[in-house]
């Protein structure tokens, strides 16, 4: 059922597009105008929205997840990347996590052999996570030569770099091959793994078929039912000048593309997605483990009214003094 | 709300890459993109035509080209019959490019637009223009 009915989810968004567009050509407003800007407000809004609530959220104590050589005495060497203690320590911890996701490389699996639980190290899920992110950003960067008009020479590096092998005509994006191949590792470890089936909801299965769709759709525009490419340039454009039209010769593949990623701009803010705003605000990756040299102050601590030793020996100094007992200040 | 300086920052940021291309854009015109046809051999032509439909020429002429070359170059195939019958000997510089030989109103008004630069013409010779 979780992965039977997101499929079915995902089966209905593409063919709601394909139909409304091949039937009534009216919808092309719909699915060419209003959806894309419905779908940019909600990211953006409802992205702030996520990032603000967790902003309010106290944290209680310093935790931060440490795995290397605490600072210590000054001839034990200190792992700063995995054990910070300064905010530029912090920050470099961060990118090692975001660009190359360190902590994922530490993933182990766990057997059962000979009656015995025995643990390896597991890096596939690593490497394809990595894979598929940054062919999903090289991809999305790409992108941007439908958005601009004078496409910046970094873009164009980019595509050239992609399309190194020259291989057809239009050039194959290597991109393309790593982000189907990574998406569908990612789901076929999901229905593959028993363990990993059961803790997996109909939510992981959702957002892996609905980039699937997304890419292969891309994919299929590409390379196999060609549309007007640049009809698509002239209506990306005109809804990012805010003149939006609707230029003829646009095929339906194109708005299937557009809406499903409408879909996932929408879906993003209120999913699991949000963890590439939630990774900055974790604290057990973004606070440093420095709570051994400036003090962590609880902030849901209410003000407890203590009485120090000088306020003590100010109320008993004379008492004090005729029994015979030391004090501080005469 | 806490660390609020932080958080601002980062949302600040965010908002900016978010809107990026909306901003690129602010107050600029969509370009017009209409390709030139008006060359001595496409005027000669009592009625005017491509090697194919119009429609299937914009989005496919690359992929026929790639058809073209391998015909050619694995095939020894010099021929194309067009969907219409009409016969066309198979070349880039010698066919297309004959009728086409405005290749900088023609060819790279679209490519300039979209950012793409076939590599084509490192080999093949383009055609001859005068004007800039
Ligand atoms: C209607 C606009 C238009 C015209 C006119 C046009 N092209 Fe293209 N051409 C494109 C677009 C758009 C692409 C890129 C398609 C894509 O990225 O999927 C392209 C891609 C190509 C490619 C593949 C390049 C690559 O790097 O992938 C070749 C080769 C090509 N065109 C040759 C030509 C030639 C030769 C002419 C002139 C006879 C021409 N085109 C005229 C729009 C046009
Ligand atoms: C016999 C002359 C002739 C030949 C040969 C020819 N074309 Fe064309 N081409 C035309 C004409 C005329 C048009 C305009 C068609 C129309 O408006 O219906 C055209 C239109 C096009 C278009 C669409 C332009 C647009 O505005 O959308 C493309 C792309 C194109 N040609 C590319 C090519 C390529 C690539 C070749 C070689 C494979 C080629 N042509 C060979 C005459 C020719
Ligand atoms: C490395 C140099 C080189 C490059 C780059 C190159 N070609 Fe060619 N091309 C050749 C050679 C050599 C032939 C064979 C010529 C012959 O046998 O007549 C050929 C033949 C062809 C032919 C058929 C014959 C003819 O006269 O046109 C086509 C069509 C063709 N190429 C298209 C392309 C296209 C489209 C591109 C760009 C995407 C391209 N070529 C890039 C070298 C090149
Ligand atoms: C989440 C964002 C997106 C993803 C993951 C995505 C994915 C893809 C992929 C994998 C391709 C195949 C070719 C390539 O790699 O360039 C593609 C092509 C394409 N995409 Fe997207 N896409 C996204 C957003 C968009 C948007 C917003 C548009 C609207 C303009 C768009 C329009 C196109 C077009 C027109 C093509 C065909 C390109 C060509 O023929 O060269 N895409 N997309």
């Amino acid at each position: 059922m979780k992965t039977v009915l997101p499929f079915i989810a995902v089966v209905i968004l593409v063919l709601l597009p394909l139909f409304g567009v091949t039937v009534a050509h009216q919808t092309q407003i719909f699915f060419g105008v209003v959806v894309p800007y419905t779908a940019v407000a909600v990211f953006v809004f409802g992205f702030i929205y996520r990032i603000l609530q967790w902003g309010k959220s106290p944290v209680p104590f310093c935790i931060p997840t440490t795995c290397g050589q605490q600072k210590s005495l000054p001839w034990i060497k200190q792992d700063k990347l995995e054990n910070p203690v300064t905010t530029m320590q912090v920050v470099g911890r961060m990118l090692l996590e975001v660009l190359v996701f360190r902590s994922l490389f530490r993933n182990m699996k766990t057997e059962m052999k000979e009656g015995k639980a025995v643990y390896g190290s597991e890096k596939l899920l690593w490497l394809a996570g990595l894979a598929f992110h940054w062919s999903f950003l090289f991809i999305f960067v790409r992108h941007y030569r439908f958005f601009v008009q004078d496409v910046p020479t970094a873009i164009q590096l980019m595509e050239g770099m992609d399309s190194f092998f020259q291989i057809g005509a239009p050039l194959f994006y290597m991109t393309d091959a790593v982000i189907l191949g990574a998406v569908t590792f990612l789901l076929v470890r999901r229905v593959y793994l028993p363990q990993i089936r059961y803790i997996s909801l109909a939510a992981d299965f959702f957002p892996l078929f609905l980039i699937l769709a997304i890419a292969i759709s891309g994919i299929l525009m590409r390379y196999f039912f060609k549309t007007h490419i640049v009809a698509v340039k002239q209506l990306a454009i005109g809804l990012v000048s805010l003149n939006p039209t609707i230029p003829e010769g646009i095929g339906a593949i194109f708005y299937v593309h557009l809406f499903l990623i409408c879909v996932l701009l929408m879906y993003f803010p209120f999913s699991k997605l949000m963890h590439m705003g939630g990774v900055f605000l974790s604290p057990t990756r973004n606070m440093a483990n420095d709570s051994r040299i400036v003090r962590y102050i609880n902030p849901w601590n209410y003000p407890v009214h203590v009485h120090t030793y000088e306020e003590y020996e100010d109320d008993f100094r004379e008492k004090m003094k005729k029994a015979g007992l030391p004090v501080e200040k005469e | 709300m806490y660390n609020t300086g932080k958080i601002i920052a980062g949302l600040v940021v965010f908002f900016i890459l978010a809107t990026l291309p909306f901003l690129l854009n602010l107050g600029k015109a969509n370009a017009k993109i209409e390709p030139s046809i008006d060359t001595p051999e496409i005027n000669a032509m009592p009625k005017k035509h491509c090697v194919e439909p119009k429609a299937f020429m914009r989005s496919e002429h690359m992929q026929l080209l790639n058809n073209w070359r391998d015909q050619v170059v694995r095939n020894g195939n010099r021929i194309y019959v067009g969907s219409d019958g009409n016969e066309y000997p198979i070349s880039l510089q010698n066919t297309c490019m004959k009728c086409h030989a405005n290749k900088k109103k023609f060819c790279d008004k679209c490519h300039n637009y979209m950012a793409v630069k076939p590599y084509c013409w490192g080999c093949h010779i383009a055609p001859k223009e005068n004007e800039a």
